[in-house]
């Protein structure tokens, strides 16, 4: 007997009390404390929510997904069944038929060692005992639906030769296989550029009217939350803190919490520096090109440039925002203008002229050219404490001060970004990840800069630790004079921290100008494209 | 895909002459020479010798004429053997190894890579602890303790297979070597791939595998196993050169006719050519089997494919 002879259509998925532990050496840490939450047939519900809230792990504690040292508790019913403590086979008879998931990571979801036609085969091979052959004409019409060009010659490409955009709609090809019930979209379009993100979930929301599935959205953004879904649930710490329509939701928040979060939006602007402010660091025509393949022996060294003939005049005080999708040359560029990598142009520091500079011609400078990163994960030695870490810097700069002196800086250094300088003898893997990156701006005020560049140095970050780090460098400008130049494919945080901004793709400037005029009149039709994917959805 | 193997070779030849040149002059500076015996040679008879092998020529001169006779596959003859070319020993001495290699390397492959598969499947269960302490066991314990042990307990004890020699070639003399031979390799191939098929089974494709329901079989071998090989792959031309060494142990303690006697011998004797011989021997294996695991990453990883 099918669950919808029994009557229990209402609700595609019911969770009721679920709980998720994992075991660690430090004890267990509860990551869902017993929620409750309904879906109902062909609704969107989004769950809501920061970093280490139990989100993600509520619903790979449904479909039996944790990690090895997790353990799911409670009931989570799919029409009527009971899906935790299901043996594998019958948990197999769901997974990939009637609910299935699509992830965050586009480049890791899928198996680089399998074409993509096998690979979106394989639900169908599975659940509908097709043989890969028969399973041929079902795929080529997945990736016509999800608008992968030149399906016949697509389904025999392998994951690494497709676009994080292309790999994303491989995986809801794969999801729409078996025409599920359900579809769990993890993050689907956090790693993906602003562009492509809003054309995956236009393409989601049509897939959805057309097939009449139920979709749960997790994700942490709320832009996407308001325009995506019908209901949200909020969740922090493991628990439910809010539930309700989106107008409820955007327009009524009752918890302080939902309240927190929503506004937490990069907000505020720059003014620009005044005209007469002195230019501290300028680039002329720089271009850098990478080698791409080239053998040893033979083979050819093809060539590709990753900034083209890209100019910037960076003045005392001025905040240059530097926008672009990944590929764009964004990054290349900052670090082209520190002379961190080969690159051909003009360059001059204040009234030096750093054209010709090598490695030890520009160490003194380093000190006055700092540079944070955005993975205040992999950006600090886990080695080191974080005393360590952030003197290093003074240990070269200025050899003749004293063990005392360096630990008084660091002091200093530790409580200008905020935190307790006792963090200076433990190590980073005991911060979060907001503090990390504190921890990296310390380093770099240590040495008392006159330009940081600061590439994504939030994109890594909750929304609401993204805020109290933006107003700490923007603090720490104000204090110092400080010359930024901010590198984001953020258009919220640019536009919050910016003065002026430069919009890049391909390694060129497509446009350029006030922060207030790319923002309101935007000129080029990729700067509108930009502005409208990102834009539209808040 | 046959331009990328040609191409591979053509850069064996720089590798191989780089190695013939290290070892001839390695060789010639060794103190001692093939004619020094215990009971010292006469003047005269020592000239002779020296004269006949032209061993009294200035050193440039017959390092020149041997790299011109071994392009030409001449060898020279033994010094100690003296009624056989290298190339007669090597020639006779190889079939034998190669079976016993052959043997060796394929159940250190497959016996590890099974072992060390279900060794990551059960991860920190009392079968992986057992296994793992029995491949630290095999990499600790030299093939000259083993083999002994083995004999006395299969050949001498139980009488189940002869212990030693080559006979007719049939599997009973062989299991006892193949055995010895293969234990530390496959311990290195357990380990290798308990490793890499932990980190495989975390990966995230293998979460997008159980999220669509495929059945365990499938996880595993389809799709994590196939990841996890590349690093057992690598391993496949050290592994070749392990064996190769390793033979000459082997082969002594069971007394089969191979040729790894002759890396000892020929080093012993100061055999200048036999040594030369077995070093390009040994170079040749090595390239050959660093070409061969290029050609099966290649067929395993798409994304290192060589066309």
């Amino acid at each position: 007997m099918t669950a919808d002879s029994m009557g229990t259509t209402e609700t595609v998925l019911s969770v009721r009390g679920l709980k998720v532990d994992f075991t660690t050496p430090d004890g267990d840490v509860n990551a869902v404390k017993g929620i409750d939450l309904d879906v109902k047939p062909g609704e969107t519900l989004a769950v809501v929510g920061e970093s280490g809230s139990g989100k993600s792990q509520t619903m790979m504690g449904i479909m039996g997904l944790l990690a090895n040292n997790g353990r799911v508790a409670g009931s989570a019913k799919y029409r009527g069944k009971e899906l935790i403590g299901l043996p594998l086979k019958g948990l197999n008879e769901v997974r990939g038929s009637k609910i299935t998931m699509i992830f965050q990571e586009p480049m890791t979801s899928l198996d680089p060692l399998y074409t993509i036609g096998r690979q979106i085969a394989e639900p169908l091979v599975h659940h509908k005992g097709m043989t890969f052959k028969q399973a041929k004409v079902r795929v080529l019409e997945l990736l016509k639906l999800v608008g992968i060009p030149e399906p016949e010659r697509r389904m025999n490409s392998y994951p690494h030769e497709m676009s994080g955009g292309q790999r994303q709609r491989v995986m809801i090809a794969m999801a729409l296989a078996n025409e599920p019930d359900l579809l769990i979209a993890d993050e689907p379009t956090t790693a993906l550029d602003v562009t492509i993100q809003a054309q995956i979930l236009d393409l989601l929301r049509s897939l959805q009217q057309r097939f009449g599935m139920a979709v749960v959205l997790i994700t942490h953004d709320l832009g996407i939350v308001k325009h995506f879904a019908d209901r949200v649930v909020v969740m922090r710490r493991g628990e439910v803190v809010e539930k309700g329509t989106i107008k409820d939701i955007f327009e009524e928040p009752k918890e302080d919490y939902t309240k927190m979060l929503l506004a937490s939006e990069p907000s505020g602007s720059k003014e620009p520096p005044a005209d007469t402010a002195p230019i501290i660091l300028e680039g002329r025509n720089v271009a850098v090109d990478f080698a791409i393949g080239g053998g040893f022996f033979f083979g050819s060294n093809a060539v590709f440039r990753a900034v083209d003939g890209v100019s910037v005049r960076l003045k005392r005080g001025q905040t240059i925002g530097i926008v672009g999708e990944s590929g764009s040359g964004k990054s290349t560029l900052g670090r082209a203008l520190l002379r961190l990598l080969p690159s051909s142009g003009h360059y001059h520091f204040g009234d030096k002229n750093i054209s010709n500079f090598d490695r030890s011609a520009m160490r003194p400078l380093r000190k006055e050219l700092q540079l944070v990163f955005q993975d205040p994960y992999g950006s600090l030695s886990p080695r080191q404490t974080v005393g360590e870490i952030i003197t290093e810097g003074l240990r070269i700069h200025e050899p003749q001060l004293s063990r005392a002196d360096r630990d008084k800086r660091a002091v200093a250094a530790l409580k200008e970004v905020g935190l307790d300088p006792a963090a200076r003898n433990r190590y980073p893997h005991e911060f979060s990840g907001g503090q990390r990156q504190r921890i990296a701006i310390a380093r770099a005020m240590i040495l008392k800069p006159k330009v940081v560049i600061l590439d994504e140095p939030t994109s890594a970050l909750d929304r609401s630790v993204q805020g109290q780090v933006i107003e700490l460098l923007r603090d720490l400008q104000e204090k110092h004079g400080l010359s930024y130049i901010f590198i984001s494919h953020d258009l919220a945080v640019i536009k919050a921290m910016s003065d002026y901004v430069i919009v890049m793709k391909n390694g060129k400037i497509v446009e350029e100008g006030a922060t207030g005029d790319i923002f309101e009149q935007p000129h080029q039709a990729y700067t509108k494209t930009l502005m409208a994917a990102a834009f539209d959805l808040e | 895909m046959f331009q990328f193997v040609l191409r591979r070779l053509a850069s064996a030849v720089p590798t191989l002459f780089i190695v013939v040149t290290i070892s001839f002059f390695l060789m010639r500076f060794a103190p001692g020479g093939p004619f020094n015996l215990e009971r010292p040679l006469p003047p005269a008879t020592m000239e002779n010798l020296m004269k006949a092998y032209h061993l009294d020529q200035p050193l440039w001169n017959q390092y020149l004429q041997y790299l011109k006779n071994a392009v030409t596959g001449d060898f020279g003859p033994s010094y100690i053997y003296k009624d056989n070319t290298i190339a007669e020993l090597i020639g006779k001495g190889l079939p034998y190894s190669v079976q016993l290699g052959t043997y060796a390397l394929l159940l250190a492959l497959i016996g590890g890579v099974i072992v060390g598969t279900l060794a990551a499947l059960r991860q920190n269960s009392f079968l992986d602890f057992l296994v793992m302490s029995v491949a630290t066991t095999g990499v600790t314990v030299p093939n000259f303790v083993v083999g002994p042990i083995l004999t006395l307990i299969f050949a001498l004890m139980l009488s189940w297979v002869p212990a030693g020699g080559w006979g007719d070639g049939s599997l009973k003399f062989l299991i006892l070597p193949v055995i010895t031979l293969a234990l530390p390799q496959l311990a290195v191939f357990a380990r290798l791939t308990r490793g890499s098929m932990i980190e495989a089974l975390h990966a995230d494709h293998i979460r997008t595998a159980r999220a669509y329901g495929l059945p365990q079989r499938a996880v595993v071998i389809t799709h994590a196993m196939r990841g996890a090989l590349l690093p057992v792959v690598s391993y496949l031309a050290p592994c070749a050169a392990a064996l190769l060494t390793g033979s000459a142990v082997v082969e002594s303690i069971f007394t089969i006719p191979g040729v790894g006697r002759y890396f000892v011998l020929g080093a012993i004797n100061r055999d200048y050519t036999l040594v030369m011989g077995t070093v390009v021997l040994v170079a040749i294996f090595v390239i050959v089997f660093n070409l061969v695991v290029d050609i099966l990453y290649g067929l395993l990883d798409p994304r290192v494919r060589h066309d």
